[in-house]
């Protein structure tokens, strides 16, 4: 995670160094003098810098099912390695069938989930019209954008029901990147430190017209899987079900290490 | 005119010898049978270098080893490895006990922990009981036997995936019924088959193709392979462990 | 509310990266965006993949994008960028037609597009290939983040552009008939989708001429998932949870009448 989204490549420069053995070594060992086709080695030392993204971890994930959708998060809330609590909800309400998730520095998610209910309230205000999804999905955009050059680390999902013009529902998820670029998906959405893992699980697990409880179970699945191969995701999780008419919440009992 | 400067200031010069070639390799292994797969795609940066690059090598009739990683390197580490097995053989009259090779790849690792071949290994095959066993291995030695393991460039969408669909990993069973500790062998070859598909889906460096080592137990039947097509069998002897070899296709793009 | 960029978290930025945690960076180009001039008028053409490291981020993106009626403009580099940047400059050649009462032209468009980028020095990481048909003709445009241009009769960007200039070099020729055009610039993205590992799935191609404009949204889809071996539905009750709250969207209320008889109401 923790990219701008590109048509391209974005580097980790001054990052995790790709292809370190996962189960050698994890502290930096830089050898001054060393020669020089040694000190090539110094690609498979693993020096680790952690990314503000990474640093506070935490996931989220969206799906859509038949006329509901679901969204989940994690609750650890952690300061590099060490577990600071296990009770942060990332996931917060927008309207009745809306809800919105966001990933990454702890103090942004707190800072955005303000912003974001300020400007919810004002919209109500000024426009007395009903928020809709696509509508927030823009706004959402907006406001990260205008920091393009000093940015929020934070990515969020935004997972609801629109509102057609038959005056029935349609599932509607949407997630961005740090700098509001959009990504309309039809299946799912994730993002968070575990952002690879739920994109191969959820590649797997996902299924197209899945009922509310079929689609809890998947999602549930989809991210305790997730999560559980992730250092800095877990600690519990809970999932939001948003059907036409009512929001089934659940916290799941998931491993606690 | 010569850059004056650059001669003035020391300037270090650096060469890299490593290179990652992507690519992702998964075994499993069941009760009697293992199952031992890589996608064919080599690839650098942003470049294909080939389509089909094999990942995986029949080391005898029990035991298959995939490499992934830096590509010559992982080459170069199987030609030795298929060499030790070939003197064991001259010297004992038999192929080397799967446990054995595990052991043995493992000191051919750290005898260069200070300058690693920079490979992920994982051993499949039939231990000297008949049972499927997958041995994985970090590029400098160190190794344990699992049920199931993946590993390269999607190795991180792969494991998660895995841990619920073979280990039953989160899933609490029906009332009064416990989940199964091995799998037949036609639901591992299609949990296969869709890790690698979908991890096609996700990463751009795994596709082109797709090539899935068998090894069954002595005595097996070959129950769940027959009728596969675009099977084939690679065994020496047909009264021993016997190892096949499936391909698919994956996307191109 | 006021325009333009906020950087008030810039400061904070810089101290959070100084104290060694890495501030998400981007760098150069990825995708294959083509354009190419044909008898009646211009032919463009992308892929629809967007990556994130080497992770898939969307499989179906839109990367061209909207300027005016007869204006399109496909975009690589930042994927924020290129969309806020189209956006923006869609608006301002609505308003441009608007006051002068005349049709936009490409090269407006093309000179807003590079005085904002040259503006902003390479910061704002959009790669372009603008295409479109105005009273003065077709005109076919690439621009560069730092704001420099080029107008050609064929043109590529992105990580797949050498491999799709590879095929407009070697067929590409004057006077194309519209099947001939579209036909060229599919294999040109094609050749990027194969080839270039930061482009994949489908070509959405726009034409463009002095009577209309057609978008082909997914004009070839040769990357389709193909059906999975297995379906993977859970059994309910699989996964175990400890506490469950429902919010009921839906007010029902029951009336129950209190004693008396019913009204006589014949």
């Amino acid at each position: 995670m923790s990219q701008i989204w590109k048509y391209v490549r974005v580097t980790p420069s001054g990052g995790r160094v790709r292809g370190v053995p996962a189960r050698s070594s994890t502290t930096s060992i830089s050898l001054p003098g060393t020669p020089d086709h040694l000190s090539s080695q110094s690609t498979l030392i693993l020096r680790f810098v952690m990314s503000i993204m990474e640093h506070n971890g935490g996931s989220v994930v969206a799906m859509a099912g038949k006329n509901c959708v679901a969204i989940a998060c994690d609750l650890r809330l952690g300061a590099g390695a060490q577990t600071i609590a296990t009770n942060f909800e990332k996931i917060f309400p927008v309207t009745d069938r809306m809800y919105l998730g966001l990933a990454g520095l702890a103090s942004d998610v707190v800072t955005l989930r303000e912003k974001f209910r300020y400007l919810t309230n004002m919209f109500l205000i000024k426009e007395s019209r009903p928020l809709e999804p696509s509508t927030f999905a823009h706004l959402v955009s907006s406001t990260l954008y205008e920091r393009r050059f000093g940015p929020y680390f934070c990515e969020p999902v935004l997972a609801g029901l629109e509102r057609t013009p038959s005056g029935s529902y349609k599932p509607y998820i949407v997630g961005t990147d740090l700098i509001g670029c959009l990504n309309f998906a039809k299946d799912f959405i994730v993002t968070g430190t575990a952002s690879d893992k739920l994109f191969g699980v959820a590649e797997g697990l996902w299924e197209p017209d899945l009922e509310p409880e079929d689609l809890f179970e998947t999602i549930s699945q989809t991210l305790m899987n997730a999560v559980d191969r992730d250092a800095y995701s877990g600690w519990g999780a809970v999932v939001h079900v948003i059907t036409p008419d009512k929001v089934i919440t659940r916290t799941l009992k998931g491993r606690m290490d | 005119m010569p850059n004056m400067s650059a001669i003035v200031h020391p300037q270090q010069r650096h060469f890299n010898p490593y290179a990652e070639n992507g690519g992702t390799i998964l075994a499993i292994a069941g009760a009697d049978f293992t199952v031992i797969a890589g996608d064919t795609r080599q690839s650098e940066g942003y470049s294909i270098q080939t389509r089909y690059a094999p990942k995986v090598f029949r080391l005898t009739d029990r035991a298959v080893l995939a490499v992934n990683g830096f590509a010559a390197d992982g080459n170069m580490f199987v030609k030795k490895v298929k060499q030790r097995l070939e003197w064991y053989k001259h010297a004992h009259a038999k192929d080397m006990p799967l446990r054995a090779i595990a052991r043995l790849i493992q000191t051919m690792l750290y005898a260069q922990r200070f300058f690693p071949y920079y490979v992920y290994n994982i051993l499949g095959g039939i231990e000297e009981d008949g049972s499927g066993a997958v041995y994985s291995f970090d590029p400098v030695g160190s190794y344990e036997r699992e049920a199931c393991r993946a590993a390269g460039a999607a190795q991180s969408l792969v494991q998660p995936f895995l841990d619920n669909q073979i280990y039953f990993k989160n899933q609490t069973a029906a009332p009064g019924r416990s989940h199964p500790s091995h799998l037949p062998l036609p639901d591992v070859l299609s949990i296969v088959v869709d890790s690698f598909t979908s991890a096609t889906e996700r990463h751009i460096e795994v596709g082109d193709g797709l090539e899935i080592y068998i090894v069954l137990a002595k005595g097996r039947s070959l129950q769940g392979v027959e009728g596969l097509h675009g099977l084939r069998e690679l065994s020496t002897q047909e009264d021993g462990e016997r190892v096949f070899v499936l391909q698919r296709d994956l996307k191109k793009d | 509310m006021s325009a333009g960029f906020d950087f008030s978290n810039h400061s904070r930025n810089t101290f959070l990266s100084e104290k060694g945690l890495k501030v998400p960076k981007a760098t150069s180009t990825g995708t294959t965006i083509v354009g190419c001039l044909f008898k009646d008028g211009i032919v463009l053409g992308a892929d629809t993949r967007a990556t994130e490291g080497p992770i898939v981020a969307d499989k179906n993106c839109e990367k061209i994008h909207f300027i005016s009626d007869s204006i399109r403009c496909c975009g690589a580099g930042t994927a924020a960028d290129t969309e806020f940047i189209t956006a923006l400059i869609s608006s301002n050649i609505e308003l441009h037609a608007l006051s002068t009462g005349r049709k936009p032209r490409v090269v407006t468009a093309m000179t807003m597009l590079k005085q904002r980028l040259f503006q902003y020095q390479g910061h704002i990481g959009a790669a372009l290939v603008l295409g479109g048909v105005d009273p003065s003709g077709a005109h076919l445009f690439t621009i560069h983040p730092h704001g420099s241009t080029d107008k050609l009769p064929y043109v590529t960007m992105g990580s797949g552009s050498l491999a799709a200039m590879a095929v407009f070099e070697s067929s590409w020729k004057p006077d194309l008939s519209r099947e001939d055009a579209l036909k060229l610039v599919t294999a040109a993205v094609s050749a990027g989708i194969f080839n270039d590992l930061g482009s994949g799935s489908n070509v959405d191609a726009c034409v463009i001429t002095a009577t209309e404009t057609e978008m082909l949204r997914g004009y070839v889809k040769p990357n389709e998932r193909t059906q999975k071996e297995r379906t993977y539905g859970f059994r309910r009750g699989t996964t175990a949870w400890t506490a469950e709250k429902i919010r009921n969207l839906v007010v029902s209320e029951e009336i129950t009448p209190i004693g008396g008889e019913e009204m006589d109401t014949s």
